[in-house]
């Protein structure tokens, strides 16, 4: 399995992912850039006085250079100290913490009803092409993608929480609480979630089965009389399951994202809402700290993929 | 280019899906334009005596919780929506096409560098990242927008990047060096033209996603600000009325739904359309 070819490209992708972490925390702390005129006087809030504008330059260190706030705000993330909010005064890695697992359990939730129904619709629909269920499947793709998801959150709150009361409409249970009644909180948002995933991942692999069940090597093991479900399952599907990883990394990438949308609909206190807040009164510590967390996580998981592609992709290490 | 218009009239004679798409954004335009004169009702007027009440003859759609018309409102959503869509789209454009022709054409350092930098800014949540840029710009419809271009140009500096890299191998592109032609009028005339078909594509298809970044951004209250008028706005107020006015999610909702699968559908046939392994004669 690990020879020594895989053992080096697995570390060149540890490598070459070095800078995009650098990269990406300099995005982070250059967001505050963004912010027209003169920062300090946007923190301070409206009609503040010279003096406390002063003061905010001062407690921000906003009066040192650019670079070297950008470094004592690394050197202070690196030791997991992310600041202050500047709306509650609480310390955003422990906001972070606090509301993480719940954020997590819902998108984990969507990305596994993603890929349990995403996938046998996708298999249906590339094992006969140009068929009526193609055609099902590739318009429900369709209505996936272009559904606005916090819509469909409404209508299900709306039909199933409020008129049948299947479901709570609004809040948020931790696991600590016990599973049953966590997932419960979890199935409404996790539903409205997993459209845009189920839709992605039909769409994605139906079109990378089609193409290796219409391949050469897959009309010579028809021609040597191989059952089409053994070609699907033993050549088709493995042939496919590597592209699928790389399904796997970008529906996780959106749905951490369509998550902060999402959560607003049924008030769940999930760093989403958190980023949303801080966003609209410009509380930079927080929205560093919660962007910065959603990056890191996501540059994480696209690591371990590149690593898994290398150790179960045979193609990769004869390149 | 008389060429590609005829092949373009032709393709849309035989494509349903793309004249119904086309035939529902011109109306969408044409609502955009006239909304004055086709509104039944000024779209910010308030009537606190007939609050979320159902359709009747003169509010074919109900009025909203401060008694507006919602008719007048979902029309008025439109040119805000269209507005929203294509400034973030043109944002995309401007930031991302000419960084991913330089990417691909250059190469070298400036190629290693600038698709570091684009990797990056993939490995963002995109939504997340719009929030955070519009947080910084300051809230409102035109900044929300420019955040989501600017977060959605990484995909189309990818795009034209791997698109200039196969067209700068073409002998035309050499001859033109031989002769002379600045690097400006080699990517201009030469790699543009060559390279822009997949980028028409991903354009229509980012409209949708940027149509629904708005109605997000909206909804979020990042967005359009009251009392303008959009679609995710609209759903926002909705939202707190759900319990006892649930019909008024509804319209606005249909509205997107339908906005974005119209660009998705147009973006669809246009792959097929254009594809050159795909043309008949």
């Amino acid at each position: 399995m690990l020879t020594r070819d895989r053992v080096r490209l697995i570390a060149r992708r540890l490598v070459q992912v070095a800078p995009v972490i650098v990269l990406a925390t300099f995005i982070v702390f250059g967001l505050q850039q963004l912010v027209p005129g003169d920062i300090a006087v946007t923190l301070a809030g409206d009609n503040a006085s010279d003096a406390r504008i002063a003061e905010i330059r001062k407690l921000y260190g906003l009066d040192r250079p650019f670079l070297v706030q950008y470094g004592s705000w690394l050197w202070g993330a690196l030791h997991g100290d992310l600041g202050r909010s500047i709306l509650s005064g609480e310390v955003v890695i422990d906001s972070i913490a606090r509301r993480f697992p719940t954020s997590l359990l819902i998108v984990g939730c969507a990305l596994t009803l993603s890929l349990a129904i995403g996938i046998p619709l996708g298999i249906l629909a590339a094992t006969r092409p140009g068929s009526r269920v193609d055609a099902l499947v590739t318009s429900i793709a369709s209505l996936g993608v272009a559904l606005p998801n916090f819509w469909l959150a409404m209508l299900l709150v709306a039909t199933f929480a409020l008129n049948w009361n299947f479901f709570p409409a609004t809040g948020a249970a931790p696991l600590s609480a016990g599973l049953g009644k966590a997932l419960l909180h979890a199935a409404l948002p996790s539903i409205a979630l997993a459209a845009g995933g189920i839709a992605e991942v039909a769409r994605q692999l139906r079109s990378s089965l089609v193409e290796v069940l219409s391949s050469q090597y897959v009309r010579t093991l028809h021609a040597k009389g191989l059952s089409p479900a053994a070609i699907l399952w033993k050549h088709g599907l493995k042939n496919v399951s590597v592209n699928l990883l790389t399904v796997i990394g970008l529906i996780f990438n959106r749905l951490l994202g369509a998550t902060v949308v999402i959560e607003a609909v049924f008030a769940i206190p999930g760093i989403g809402s958190m980023v949303v807040h801080a966003a609209i009164h410009k509380d930079f510590p927080v929205i560093q700290g919660v962007v910065l967390a959603l990056v890191l996580i996501v540059i994480s998981l696209n690591l371990l993929i590149d690593v898994l592609y290398t150790v179960l992709d045979p193609r990769v290490s004869q390149k | 280019m008389k060429n590609m218009l005829a092949r373009t009239l032709r393709w849309a004679r035989r494509d349903v899906r793309a004249m119904l798409s086309i035939g529902f954004l011109s109306l969408l335009f044409a609502l955009s334009v006239s909304a004055p004169i086709v509104a039944p009702h000024s779209p910010t007027a308030q009537n606190v005596n007939n609050t979320l009440h159902e359709p009747d003859a003169t509010h074919p759609l109900g009025t909203d919780d401060l008694g507006r018309d919602v008719l007048s409102r979902l029309i008025y959503g439109a040119p805000a929506t269209l507005y929203a869509s294509f400034l973030a789209v043109a944002v995309a454009i401007l930031l991302g096409v000419p960084v991913g022709l330089l990417a691909g054409f250059l190469g070298g350092w400036v190629d290693d560098g600038i698709s570091r930098i684009i990797d990056t800014l993939l490995s963002f949540p995109a939504i997340v990242l719009a929030i955070a840029v519009t947080g910084a710009l300051g809230i409102g419809l035109t900044n929300g927008m420019i955040a989501v271009g600017i977060v959605f140009s990484p995909q189309l500096a990818r795009l034209v990047r791997a698109q200039t890299l196969i067209v700068k191998q073409e002998l035309y592109v050499d001859a033109a060096r031989v002769f002379g032609a600045s690097l400006g009028r080699i990517l201009w005339k030469h790699v543009v033209p060559n390279a822009i078909q997949p980028v028409i594509v991903q354009v229509t298809l980012l409209l949708a996603v940027a149509l629904l970044a708005e109605a997000s951004l909206s909804f979020l209250g990042l967005g359009v600000q009251p009392p303008q008028p959009s679609w995710g706005a609209m759903l926002a107020r909705a939202y707190h009325y759900m319990e006892i006015a649930p019909e008024q999610m509804y319209a606005p909702g249909v509205a997107i739904l339908l906005t974005a699968l119209a660009f998705n559908a147009l973006g669809e046939s246009l792959r097929v359309a254009l594809d050159p392994t795909n043309r008949r004669r």
